[in-house]
């Protein structure tokens, strides 16, 4: 819901105002520098070729700088940095709800909700896959350093020290949702009717409120933009 | 009974087929351990016996494999979970993921066929209690040692209450104690009239409890017969496979020049 509300709202503020909720929300749960791992691990792959396509090849009135044979224009600055804020605000929303979400209550929920299990199941090994895959980063950069890869000094280094993890990563990842999806398999987890749960998660009166109070946001927020009430995004 | 039949099996996307005209009949209450080299077709051979290759993971099949008298290929995959499953090596690929608890986790299996909670609860109760895990019940299963997660593994395919097991390497990360717990249960589960098939490279664990041993070997059975004829048989080693302790034990001596051998009953 707070991508959806950043990718509506544009600009600067709403964006970085869900930033600062998600990392202060982080914070409370005490998972603030896990939360700001996620999402720089999420956000440079694809921020970093936005904002030089954005900055370098937008057309604009105002020249800031000349790059060969780029001109960097304000509006293209002022674009890539609005697409930069937004890409955080997303990369924070899903980084919070994947450190934050417990697998098993969300996969009830669902199927409380009506949805198959193998499709909760889905859903809910997509919540997992972040923290895992951090862990499994964190496990083969050990690993990679113990043979003698330096992930450690300047910048420079340590961008050369990702790039032998990203293949290991996400193979090994590949591999692991094979095997678990078969494991589950063998446990009956396709079969269809009626599953007797062993425990429902809780949903409270303030939770159900606050879920709609968000949704009614996103609404407002919907057509106020459709009103033309709100700055336009560029 | 579980039953192969001239299987012939390839993956998806492989020229070649990794196994080739395989037999092999395991009669309910048969323990039937399976050694082979590294890459012989050990664990396809699991894959195809609990029906997963190829209805979870495609592939061709040729033959049949044959689970009380009804071919695999005509049972839906969780249909087929409910007569055979399967325990792979990896207990971390093994957890659902979706549980807070090691008792919830073994509980899963119960819960997705259906059952009234009173069933699930006391088929989970004595699966931990079979494997002696009791005391794990309220940890993390994402926070177990490999052991530990081994076993909650294993109490997860026994709380499914299965006609019959395949397991590809059971006790790869059990101590000892834990390797004979899990042994003897599936002792028990045989006695109830269970067909087991195990891969292991612990021939050790195979002499304890298999009746009859087949060797695979480059996608072929090359020796199927009692534990103790396959296990002694003088050809192991060259298929890949270590013999157990009092084979190696009772050659050493006998290439001494000791007695021994035949007092301890023993036979190489």
């Amino acid at each position: 819901m707070s991508s959806l509300v950043a990718f509506v709202a544009g600009g600067y503020l709403v964006p970085l105002a869900l930033v600062a909720i998600a990392l202060v929300s982080a914070a409370t749960g005490g998972v603030a520098r896990r939360l700001a791992s996620v999402s720089l691990l999420l956000t440079l792959p694809i921020a970093v070729s936005v904002v030089l396509v954005s900055a370098l090849t937008r057309a604009g009135t105002e020249v800031l700088v000349v790059l060969g044979p780029f001109d960097v224009t304000r509006e293209g600055v002022d674009f890539a940095g609005q697409m930069l804020v937004r890409l955080f605000a997303i990369s924070t929303a899903i980084g919070l709800f994947s450190l934050t979400t417990d697998p098993r209550a969300f996969v009830f929920d669902l199927e409380r909700r009506g949805l198959s299990p193998r499709f909760a199941f889905v859903a809910a090994a997509t919540v997992e896959a972040v923290p895992a895959m951090v862990t499994r980063a964190g496990v083969i950069a050990a690993a990679q350093r113990s043979r003698g890869l330096d992930t450690e000094g300047s910048l420079r280094a340590r961008l050369r020290g990702v790039l032998p993890l990203v293949g290991p990563v996400i193979l090994s990842s590949l591999t692991e949702v094979e095997e678990r999806s078969l494991a589950l398999e063998v446990r009956a987890f396709g079969r269809p009717g009626v599953r007797h749960l062993l425990w429902w998660p809780p949903d409270t009166a303030v939770e159900r409120v606050a879920r709609w109070l968000i949704v009614a946001a996103l609404l407002v927020l919907v057509a106020v933009r459709l009103a033309g009430a709100w700055p336009p995004i560029p | 009974m579980l039953e192969l039949r001239g299987v012939t099996y390839r993956y998806a996307g492989y020229a070649r087929p990794v196994l080739h005209d395989v037999d092999l009949a395991l009669r309910d209450g048969e323990i039937v351990g399976l050694v082979g080299a590294n890459e012989a077709g050990k664990s396809t051979v699991c894959l195809v016996a609990s029906g997963l290759a190829p209805a979870s993971i495609g592939g061709q099949l040729g033959g049949d494999v044959v689970i009380d008298g009804e071919r695999t290929t005509s049972l839906p995959v969780h249909e087929l979970a409910q007569r055979v499953v399967i325990g792979f090596q990896n207990p971390s690929t093994q957890r659902s993921g979706v549980a807070a608890t090691v008792f919830e986790e073994v509980a899963l299996g119960p819960m997705n066929l259906g059952l009234p909670v009173a069933e699930t609860l006391a088929r989970t109760r004595r699966a931990l209690a079979t494997l002696r895990i009791e005391d794990l019940a309220d940890r993390d299963p994402a926070r177990l040692s490999g052991g530990q997660g081994q076993l909650v593994a294993i109490a997860g395919l026994l709380a499914m209450g299965p006609r019959h097991i395949v397991l590809d390497e059971p006790t790869a990360q059990l101590d000892p104690e834990g390797s004979n717990l899990v042994a003897a249960a599936l002792r028990d589960l045989a006695r109830t009239g269970a067909a087991l098939l195990i891969v292991e490279h612990k021939a050790d664990l195979l002499d304890g409890i298999c009746d009859r041993v087949a060797v695979v070997d480059a996608g072929r059975i090359v020796l199927d017969g009692p534990t103790t004829a396959v296990l002694g048989d003088e050809r192991l080693a060259g298929w890949g496979v270590e013999p157990p302790s009092r084979v190696r034990l009772a050659r050493s001596l006998a290439a001494r020049g000791l007695p021994g051998l035949a007092e301890l009953g023993w036979t190489a």
